[in-house]
Order: structure tokens, then C-alpha cells, then sequence
């Protein structure tokens, strides 16, 4: 019955836990704890689990694996997060303890490069704009045609040429478009022009996409500088974090036509957006979408299951272990 | 060339209309009853007729323009304009291709994205401040789906083109099979529609093509599947498009065009599973400009007696 199924403490929870859950439930007896406000020793306690009982955690940044979690449950074995980043889990105290921490790998990585993607050539054709217009009337009056031409030719300077950004190149490259990045450091198996310096592939671009992690290295690695050497016909689109632009910078830059368009995803203090934004035809809005597919979620899903199967069956783990 | 008389039939590019102005002594005949006012007093004269996706000689016009020599159309579709007739009368036809395949195709990806990840939708939800109350659906993944093309013309191959960028599976659909083609073929629409997740009309409108997408077609397509016209109107059966998006036997919905256009069914307004564009077709205004000089160039190079640009007849 439910007591023969191993224990997976739910931290967060991540966004597919209801996915997973109605997925998995034959396999494992969930401990909800995000939906207690009880410190975890006492939650273990009204779910009748000893927190020796507890070897698995499932869980992602909303509620982080402290050291002080990792102390409370003596048997703890695994740590899956449902994400790309483990900022969230003290893994320097999994390392001590032997405690594998699974996270996702390249599984949303096509999602985000449609949306960045579909963000781009909407902005450029004023897809949603021309959608809100048709809308109105039964009758659809003249059309004012966005100026600037067809996405070939264009030069779209990558920002983080990591799994997200090699395939957002990968589909504008389909398009014909010139392919120009900055990377921490330059990948020599690619034959994209390298620049190491954002101003400078800002200058040499018609479109800037950003798919970087948000690190104190590039926090506002889009400012008003950068903006300004896109100019007037610059593009911008961010797939990455919200803070990797400095937002009110952004929202006077379009206001007053210093860049073209922007086509946004994510947002410094989500879910808030500047209002400002509400008005402009030029600027596409997404609620951080870019993973939300199901397509996504169910390979999230299966790829977490795995890791807990492995693990629960003591086969070795080879799924993207942090060690 | 002032003196040379031009009948403008269908509405185009402002800037083409201007040009025409400055080099012809330009006829305006887009509504019925100016058209009827100019034939009474210089149909004898008329040797140009410049047409557009809104409008085109059909055969009774062409019979009343005895100097006709020319139809020159701003747009790569032709359909509004009896080209039998033309080619009974030896009147040549120009048309505007190429110029826009890129950016036609550009926009085909972008509004099967809109609508597969509810791009709109999205947009919508941001702006209204539903964000605050909690993230929008699960949307459906566009990568590694499969595309049917119907039509493998300049546009379908170049749409096929950027899909494979996205990992999808091409299949296809044309009059005849084309033996150079890596992509699978279907012999019938109805067999692509039930193969494909996404099915793009990309072909040019004839009397055969008229309502290719009937119910049947959209019955195979299915509760999942997504329509995308960026070709003419008249391909789908509207009515039919209609009901099945209201009654979900179909999954989604990407229109350029309709079939009586300016109209637009309203009861598509409220769908978000449906993406509405007012024919932008040759999205921007560089691409029309290229389009409008080209067909002031086939113009100009038929009364020079030079060769035609683009002809079609």
C-alpha cells in the first residue's frame, strides 16, 4: 500500500510537480511540505514519517535545500531539481554527505529557442499587433506595415552561446540570418564571429538575443550603452533573466525609439511589468513562458522520474549528477 | 509616357499609385462605378491595366479594354485575373515573385509559433495584469512537429526550409509529386491532413484549388492539428473553418487571408487557439516597394519594347 511506496519530500514546488504528480502518484508517497508552514521536522511528523524514512527530495529555487534541511534527514540520498541551475541546494553540504543532486539538462532548451524565436519574427511583422487589429472590426481597415525587411540577412548577435543559444542559431541560421555572439569565452567549435565585447557585437547587430544566466557578470549586461550602439533598427529580445537588462533603460530606449522593438519573456520583478510597456505596439510581452510547454514538462517529468528510479533501484546514476 | 492611359483595378502600395500617377495618365477604377464612369469615356484608350490580390480584370473587363496590352499585377497571385482570356487576346501578364517568398515564408513560421504557443494569447494576458493572478497555460511545442505543405511552390519549399531549422518532419502535397524532393509526398490533401500537425496552404488559388481545405480536409487535420492560410481566402471553405474551431474538431487556426476579405468572421475573435493577421502577407513596406517597382519596371520595359521582368503570359 502507500507505506511500501518510498518517500519523495516535495520542496516548492517545482512548476511540473502537478504533472508529475498525477503522472507518479502510483510511485511514490508524496510529502507536500511547501504546503506547510511548519518547519520540516514537525511537518514529517504530522505526515507519520520519520525523517529517517526520507531519502529522496524533489524540489526547485522557490524553497531552497539548505544545509540545515540536508541535517535534518539523516538518510537523504538524492536531490532533484527541476531546473538548470542548483543555486538553490547547498551542494558543497551534498558533497559531504554523498548525496547525488540531479538537475535538468539540454530538455527545454528547444522551447526556449522557439519562443526566442517567435518573439523575434513577431516583433518584426507585428504578429500580435496585427492579431489585436483584425480583432477589433469586423471589417479590417489599412494596414500601417512595420518598415525593415525580412529576418535574412539580419545580423542577430547571440548573447550566452550555451544549449539555448546554439539552438536559437541553429533556427536563424534557417533563415539566413548572420550569426554573431559573446560568450564568457570563445567556443572554437563554432564558426560564429566572437566578440568579448557586448558594445561591440551590439554595434555590429540588428538584433540582440539574450540566453544567458543571470550572474553577478551579467547582471545589466544590456544597458543604455549597449541600447544605444543596437540603435534605432535594434531589436531586442530576452529568453534569459529579466535583470540581464537594465529595465528602465529599456522602457525609455523604446518609448522614445532608441532600439526598434523588443520582444520579452522575463522581467526584472516579475510577474510585474513597467505599464509603460502596455501602450507599445513595438514590444511583445510573454508571462515567462519560454519552457512552458507540455511537450517540456513531460520530458522534465520523465527525466526526474528516471534519475528517482535509478536511484530507488541503487542502479548507477549516469543522468546529469552533479558531483 | 504621360499619355500612355493605365486602369488601376485593385488597391496597392500608395506609393505605387503615386508613380503610376506621375508616369501615366492614371484611371482609378477600384469601385464598380468609378470603374463603369471611366469605361464609358476612355475605354478605347486604355492599354495598361495594373491589378492586386484585391482586384483584376476578369474576362469581361479585359473584352471591353480593346488596346489592352498589358496586365501588371502587385501581388505573386494572380487568381483575380482571367488569364485565359489574356492569353486568347495575346495580352501579356506580369506578376511580383520572389521579392516576397522570404518574407511570406518568414511570417508563415511566426504565425504558426503565435499559434501553437499562443504568442498572442501570451501578449494579451501580460498586458491585461492577469499575470498577477498566476502563469498562463502549457502551450504546445512547434520543434520536431510535422508540417504539411500544400503547395511546393517558392514559398512552400521556403517555409519547409526554415521548419527544418525546428527539427520538424516535411511531408507534402502538390499536383504532381516532385522526384527531386527530399520531403514525403501524400497524393491527396485529406492523406496530408492526416499526417501532419501543422498544414500550411501555400499554393496558388485556381478554379481546383478553390476550397481544397473543406471539411473533410479539417476533419483529418483533427482536434490537435493546426490550419495556416497565408495563401488566398477562397482555398478554405470559411463556414466550414469556422464551426470546426467552435466545436473544437480543430485544433488552431493561422489566417492571413479570408474569403471575403476585408470581412473576418467575428465568431473567431474570442478564440485563442486562433491568430488573425489583416492580409500582411508581403510583410513590410520594403518588400511592396520592391514589389511596386517591379511593377512599374515590367510596365515601363513593355512600352520600351523590352523584354518583361516577370511574366506569366
Amino acid at each position: 500500500m502507500d507505506s511500501e511506496l518510498p518517500a519523495l519530500l516535495v520542496l516548492g514546488p517545482p512548476m511540473v510537480f502537478k504533472l508529475f504528480q498525477s503522472h507518479y502518484s502510483h510511485k511514490y508517497r508524496f510529502l507536500n511540505a511547501f504546503s506547510s508552514h511548519l518547519p520540516l521536522p514537525e511537518f514529517l511528523q504530522t505526515q507519520q514519517t520519520h525523517p529517517s524514512s526520507v531519502r529522496a527530495i524533489l524540489c526547485n529555487p522557490r524553497q531552497p535545500v539548505t544545509a540545515d534541511v540536508i541535517r535534518s534527514l539523516p538518510s537523504l540520498g538524492i536531490v532533484a531539481t527541476t531546473t538548470v541551475g542548483a543555486d538553490h541546494i547547498d551542494t558543497a553540504e551534498c558533497r559531504r554527505r554523498g548525496i547525488q543532486v540531479v538537475t535538468l539538462g539540454s530538455q527545454f532548451a528547444p522551447d526556449v529557442a522557439d519562443m526566442a524565436v517567435a518573439l523575434l519574427i513577431d516583433v518584426m511583422f507585428k504578429i500580435s499587433a496585427g492579431d489585436r487589429f483584425a480583432k477589433k472590426s469586423i471589417h479590417f481597415k489599412p494596414w500601417s506595415f512595420p518598415s525593415g525587411s525580412k529576418l535574412g540577412g539580419k545580423r542577430v548577435g547571440i548573447i550566452g552561446l550555451g544549449r539555448i543559444g546554439g539552438e536559437v542559431a541553429k533556427r536563424l541560421e534557417a533563415f539566413d540570418c548572420i550569426i554573431m555572439y559573446h560568450s564568457r569565452n570563445k567556443n572554437p567549435s563554432v564558426s560564429y564571429t566572437f566578440y568579448s565585447n557586448v558594445v561591440d557585437l551590439a554595434s555590429n547587430s540588428d538584433v540582440l538575443i539574450l540566453c544567458c544566466p543571470l550572474t553577478e557578470q551579467t547582471k545589466y549586461i544590456v544597458n543604455k550603452e549597449v541600447m544605444l550602439a543596437l540603435g534605432k533598427d535594434g531589436i531586442i529580445v530576452n529568453v534569459g533573466r529579466g535583470a540581464l537588462i537594465d529595465e528602465k533603460e529599456l522602457v525609455q530606449c523604446l518609448m522614445e525609439g532608441e532600439i526598434r522593438g523588443a520582444g520579452l519573456d522575463v522581467f526584472e520583478n516579475e510577474p510585474n511589468v513597467p505599464e509603460e510597456l502596455f501602450a507599445l505596439d513595438n514590444v511583445v510581452l510573454s508571462p515567462h513562458a519560454a519552457a512552458y510547454t507540455l511537450d517540456c514538462f513531460m520530458d522534465a517529468c520523465e527525466h526526474v522520474a528516471k534519475s528517482l528510479d535509478a536511484f530507488f533501484s541503487s542502479k548507477s546514476l549516469i543522468i546529469s549528477p552533479i558531483t | 509616357m504621360g499619355s500612355i492611359s493605365v486602369l488601376l483595378v485593385g488597391k496597392v502600395l500608395p506609393y505605387l499609385e503615386q508613380e503610376l500617377d506621375k508616369r501615366y495618365n492614371l484611371f482609378r477604377g477600384i469601385d464598380p462605378s468609378q470603374r463603369a464612369a471611366v469605361l464609358r469615356d476612355h475605354a478605347a484608350s486604355i492599354r495598361a491595366v495594373v491589378a492586386s490580390s484585391s482586384g483584376g480584370p476578369d474576362a469581361a473587363l479585359i473584352e471591353a479594354l480593346p488596346k489592352l496590352e498589358i496586365v501588371s499585377s502587385f501581388s505573386v497571385g494572380v487568381d483575380r485575373i482571367d488569364l485565359q482570356k489574356c492569353k486568347e487576346k495575346g495580352v501579356r501578364v506580369t506578376n511580383t515573385p520572389d521579392v516576397l517568398t522570404d518574407e511570406v515564408a518568414d511570417l508563415t513560421i511566426g504565425l504558426i509559433l503565435a499559434v501553437l504557443r499562443r504568442i498572442c494569447e501570451c501578449d494579451r494576458y501580460v498586458r491585461s495584469g492577469n499575470w498577477k493572478k498566476g502563469d498562463y497555460k502549457l502551450t504546445t511545442k512547434f520543434s520536431g512537429k510535422t508540417l504539411g505543405i500544400l503547395g511546393l511552390g517558392r514559398i512552400g519549399a521556403a517555409v519547409a526550409k526554415r521548419a527544418e531549422g525546428f527539427d520538424c518532419s516535411i511531408c507534402y502535397y502538390s499536383r504532381n509529386e516532385k522526384p527531386d524532393s527530399k520531403y514525403k509526398y501524400y497524393p491527396s490533401v485529406v492523406e496530408l491532413a492526416s499526417n501532419c500537425d501543422v498544414l500550411v496552404v501555400a499554393c496558388p488559388l485556381t478554379s481546383e484549388t478553390h476550397h481544397i481545405i473543406n471539411r473533410e480536409v479539417i476533419n483529418a487535420l483533427g482536434p490537435k492539428g493546426v490550419l495556416i492560410n497565408i495563401g488566398r481566402g477562397k482555398h478554405v471553405d470559411e463556414p466550414e473553418l469556422v464551426s470546426a474551431l467552435l466545436e473544437g474538431r480543430l485544433g488552431g487556426a493561422g489566417l492571413d487571408v479570408f474569403e471575403k476579405e476585408p470581412h473576418v468572421p467575428e465568431e473567431l475573435f474570442g478564440l485563442e487557439n486562433v491568430v488573425l493577421l489583416p492580409h500582411v502577407g508581403s510583410a513590410t513596406v520594403e518588400t511592396r516597394t520592391a514589389m511596386a517597382d517591379l511593377v512599374l519596371d515590367n510596365l515601363e520595359a513593355h512600352f520600351l519594347g523590352k523584354p518583361l521582368l516577370t511574366p506569366l503570359v
